[in-house]
């Protein structure tokens, strides 16, 4: 048999679920440790083997300029890298930052801002180095990070799912929010993952794994103005959630934010 | 003899933080748990938003105790609008706290803590020689998972909890296959303490301040008043007048301070200490049997604290959903208007408080969130200190091992302390 693969799992700035999936995976993760070597994992063990590693799975966004050094010495170590969840893919929620002015939310958390470093934006880690594959979901699917791993530990391509959340409810036979709710539901323009859940429980989905490709968010948007009386900054604010900083989400909300 | 010890990234810790300790003869002068994750600055994007939006946002503060933070969200929110859960749909929201604590619980305890004591890098080389117990511990922590996905929509971010209660209220049928799991964990806790009460439990004592929530007739978790072992018993809208948080250089998450009577611990320790009898007859037994008997001033004996906890939480969810009946409406509503509101509960860590202002459209002014790792901070650092001095005759390595373990006796969640 073949060397086990050398699993590499980062941290930058999130809130820990992503990498928790992996220990969430409470009936595999004894077998997978026979499948893979967890060679860096600092949440789950004190022994850290230095690099080069297979795959590297980062979670979280980059925040500092220490940060912006410390992704590209992961990338050096790193054949394959993953950037795993929300954070990582687009900045996560606490890139709403790059809608206002930084130095506001330093002031109302800290009485002596100046000590604190950090940068103006919360920028995904395709901003600063190669990513070979995305993850989406805030948190990430369970079943999509086991798949990714094995897939990789097999040498063949992950299967994930592709469109988007809509289509995925029409398959479950869920009653469409928008319509029978009057929920804003970015259901369409979201991509697929989760398996419609919020719209399952009677909710709008808000963009956990982010817009899906071609994301027609000027359409979904005129339709919340005109059915659910949405804009200016309200209508901005359904855009400004989880993926707030993926490219088409940001756009559309920038659109409305100034409308009053 | 100078000993320096430096440990840049700490392991089995949720989040980013170092330990600096330098010790020069008897002396310790410089201990340091320094946490320097990023602020992700939730206090100030959530300022501007609507209250029921905040419900989501504030989940993401932490991956581990997304719940925890959930539920001192909208009790500040309900308390601003002038709701009050009671009956099914408050229990419903005590069943996915108590799913919670299990999985944060047994994810500590098997997981990150135990394999301190026996001397492993981690849970999975422990399971080459115990393997029976990392199963076991595995097992029990699904049972809280799948607790909090069959209530919450999915283990991590619960995307079915709102301000007044849920999205959607389970069907009793969807509840009930989890009875015969939790019936099995009740027993497995028992069997755990038990294996639990053998480690090699290193000796340190000193006096705390203890801070907990207490409810009369139950043990606390999703709700309460503060109270402090120095016999202090405040309203959660009080906690601000008796205590504060102070920035210190090297750390990017406030420390807090009782005004007057300075460091303090919140908790299991805390929790335990100041509510053992409201635990159920066989938890009080399990913990006497441990060689637990309130006050317990010795935090490595906190392992075994959340061995009871666990127990605890299995048999009083075993409780709500033998007793669940699917509430009328899933959730209560008002109307937005304008007014304060103060939210606290037990995390899996220690108290957990929010406070919010909103204005008249529902919207937040202010926030402050103040969790349990934030608190416990200086407590860490005496606790490091006191424990380095005390054995600094071990020698270097296994001195830094026992600084990480006593730094992992409160199970520090670290971008939750920083947010």
């Amino acid at each position: 048999m073949a060397s086990k693969l050398k699993l590499a799992v980062w941290k930058f700035s999130s809130c820990d679920g992503c990498q928790l999936s992996l220990l969430d995976c409470e009936d595999e993760l004894l077998a997978l440790t026979g499948a893979v070597d967890l060679a860096y994992f600092l949440e789950a063990s004190s022994a850290a083997k230095p690099g080069p590693y297979d795959i590297s799975l980062v979670e979280g966004s980059i925040l500092t300029a220490h940060d912006q050094e410390r992704v590209r010495q992961v990338r050096a170590d790193s054949k394959f890298l993953v950037a795993m969840g929300a954070c990582a893919v687009s900045g996560g929620l606490q890139a709403l930052r790059n809608f206002a002015d930084v130095n506001t939310y330093v002031k109302a958390v800290y009485q002596n801002p100046g000590r604190v470093e950090t940068l103006a934006t919360s920028s995904p880690i395709s901003d600063h180095v190669e990513v070979d594959m995305e993850l989406r979901g805030c948190p990430v699917s369970k079943d999509q990070l086991l798949e990714v791993v094995v897939a990789l530990a097999q040498g063949r391509k992950p299967d994930l799912a592709g469109g988007s959340v809509c289509l995925e409810c029409k398959r479950a036979g869920h009653a469409c929010v928008l319509v029978s709710r009057r929920a804003a539901c970015l259901g369409p323009v979201t991509q697929a993952g989760c398996g419609a859940l919020c719209p399952g429980y009677g909710r709008g989905c808000f963009g956990c794994f982010g817009p899906r490709q071609q994301a027609n968010t000027a359409s979904l948007a005129g339709v919340f103005q005109r059915r659910l009386g949405l804009g200016g900054r309200d209508l901005a604010r359904v855009f400004q959630g989880i993926s707030c900083n993926a490219d088409a989400f940001a756009q559309e909300s920038r659109q409305h934010e100034d409308q009053h | 003899m100078k000993i320096n010890i430096s440990v840049d990234a700490l392991s089995r810790v949720e989040g980013e933080g170092y330990l600096k300790l330098e010790i020069s003869g008897r002396d310790v002068e410089v201990v340091r748990f320094g946490l320097y994750e990023p602020p992700r600055l939730f206090e100030g994007f959530l300022a501007g938003r609507h209250y029921g939006e905040a419900v989501d946002f504030v989940a993401r503060i932490c991956g581990i105790c997304p719940v925890a933070h959930q539920t001192s969200c909208s009790q500040a929110m309900e308390d601003a609008l002038g709701l009050e859960l009671d009956g099914p749909l408050r229990n419903l929201r005590r069943l996915i706290y108590c799913g919670e604590w299990i999985e944060s619980h047994a994810l500590h305890v098997f997981m990150l803590h135990a394999p301190d004591f026996l001397g492993y890098p981690d849970a999975l080389t422990m399971a080459q020689e115990h393997r029976q117990v990392v199963e076991m511990g595995l097992r029990i922590k699904k049972a809280g998972n799948s607790l909090v996905r069959l209530v919450g929509g999915r283990e991590i971010h619960p995307m079915s909890f709102r301000v007044g209660g849920f999205y959607q209220a389970p069907e009793p049928e969807r509840l009930r296959p989890l009875e015969v799991e939790l019936e099995w964990a009740v027993q497995a806790c028992q069997d755990a303490l038990r294996w639990l009460a053998r480690l090699p439990i290193p000796q340190y004592e000193r006096r705390y301040l203890f801070v907990s929530l207490n409810q009369p007739g139950e043990y606390p978790i999703d709700r309460g008043k503060v109270v402090t072992s120095a016999g202090q018993n405040l309203e959660p809208g009080r906690f601000l007048d008796s205590f504060e948080e102070y920035q210190v250089p090297y750390s990017t998450a406030l420390h807090a301070r009782h005004r007057s009577l300075g460091d303090y611990l919140v908790g299991p320790l805390a929790r335990f200490n100041l509510n053992f009898d409201e635990l159920s007859p066989l938890a009080r037994e399990a913990a006497l049997g441990a060689g637990l008997r309130p006050p317990v001033n010795n935090p490595f004996q906190s392992i075994l604290v959340r061995g009871v906890e666990l127990l605890y939480a299995c048999q009083e969810a075993l409780r709500l959903i033998r007793a669940y009946e699917k509430p009328r409406r899933p959730f209560l509503e008002a109307p937005n208007r304008a007014g304060r509101g103060y939210g606290v509960s037990e995390a899996p860590r220690g108290l957990l408080y929010h406070g919010y202002t909103l204005d008249g459209q529902g919207c937040i002014e202010k926030a402050t969130i103040i969790p349990p790792t934030s608190q416990n901070q200086a407590t860490i650092e005496a606790d490091v200190g006191g424990i380095a001095r005390a054995n600094r005759k071990l020698g270097k390595k296994q001195l830094t091992r026992l600084c990480e373990q006593s730094i992992r006796n409160y199970d520090p969640c670290i971008s939750c302390s920083t947010h």
